[in-house]
């Protein structure tokens, strides 16, 4: 197992699953995300208080959970990175770093752009949409924290401290429907008795997610393997590979 | 299926065909952004392992 595992994270290894993983991943997203967007946009049924304007949702809500989802894909990638030292570990949280943060722009804006017709505002200064807003920052801060640094080692380091304390804001974005009032509607899907959302409104939604989860696993895949050439820029492995 | 009354939206045009787009564009860009990424750092890598 730890034989296995070891050569899982030797940087030549893993550069070559992931170029062969990243089209099993790429194809079925595009397949995924169209089907999903045609479900959301044709098929589903307009919603009888919000119209039309609610099939926003389709794109608003999965790049939302993806938000958090990444971040904490991130938070894990450097925290096992820091512990065990792993420096694939580390280059897998600069990876997801990028993308995590385009999904939660995509959060804010479809959000802000669905609230526009729905609340009468763009945006107001409650507790999810501060909490997401901050999402974006903590992603940002991420990033431009490792590029301060020349050293890749005490980049790593540095920045997987900021992405392990960041953390905390995840829980706070999931449960601050609850815990403040806001204009933001509660969860709907992820209620524990049954969801309050009819279920062939549900469809698209499932279909979204799994469509970017797929995206986020052809995404990582690419970018992780730009980051493994970055960091064995002198190594001679390099020199076989393709 | 009448193809005026799907692009109206049912009067959220504006809105619904903006965030589907944004989302579209947001996704493609990243697409771009890693393969371009992947594809300097093999360049340069090539370039190294060619002159050294």
């Amino acid at each position: 197992m730890w034989l296995w595992f070891h050569k899982l994270a030797s940087p030549p290894h893993a550069y070559r699953v992931l170029g062969k993983l990243a089209p099993w991943f790429g194809w079925p997203a595009l397949a995924t995300i169209l089907l999903a967007t045609w479900w959301g946009l044709v098929k589903a049924p307009a919603d009888y208080q919000q119209g039309d304007a609610f099939r926003i949702l389709y794109v608003h809500a999965p790049s939302a959970w993806m938000s958090m989802f990444i971040y904490v894909v991130m938070a894990i990638a450097a925290a096992v990175g820091l512990i065990w030292r792993i420096k694939l570990a580390h280059a897998a949280a600069a990876a997801a770093a990028p993308i995590g943060a385009s999904f939660t722009f995509l959060a804010l804006a479809t959000g802000s752009i669905w609230g526009k017709p729905m609340w009468g505002t763009w945006w107001v200064w409650d507790a999810r949409l501060t909490s997401e807003l901050i999402l974006l920052f903590l992603y940002l801060g991420y990033m431009a924290l490792r590029s301060s640094f020349d050293d890749p080692q005490r980049a790593d380091r540095a920045s997987a401290v900021l992405a392990i304390v960041g953390v905390i804001n995840v829980p706070i974005i999931h449960y601050s429907v609850e815990w403040w009032t806001t204009l933001h509607q509660p969860a709907s899907v992820t209620k524990i008795d049954k969801p309050s959302i009819a279920i062939e409104m549900l469809y698209p939604l499932f279909i979204m997610i799994i469509g970017f989860q797929l995206y986020f696993g052809w995404a990582i895949s690419r970018r992780l393997r730009g980051e493994i050439l970055r960091r064995e820029r002198n190594a001679s492995w390099l020199k076989e590979a393709r | 299926m009448d193809l005026n009354e799907f692009f109206r939206m049912g009067g959220y045009a504006g809105y619904v065909w903006t965030s589907y787009g944004l989302t579209a564009l947001v996704l493609l860009l990243n697409w771009s952004a890693a393969r371009r990424r992947e594809a300097q750092e093999q360049d340069s890598a090539r370039r190294r392992s060619g002159t050294d």
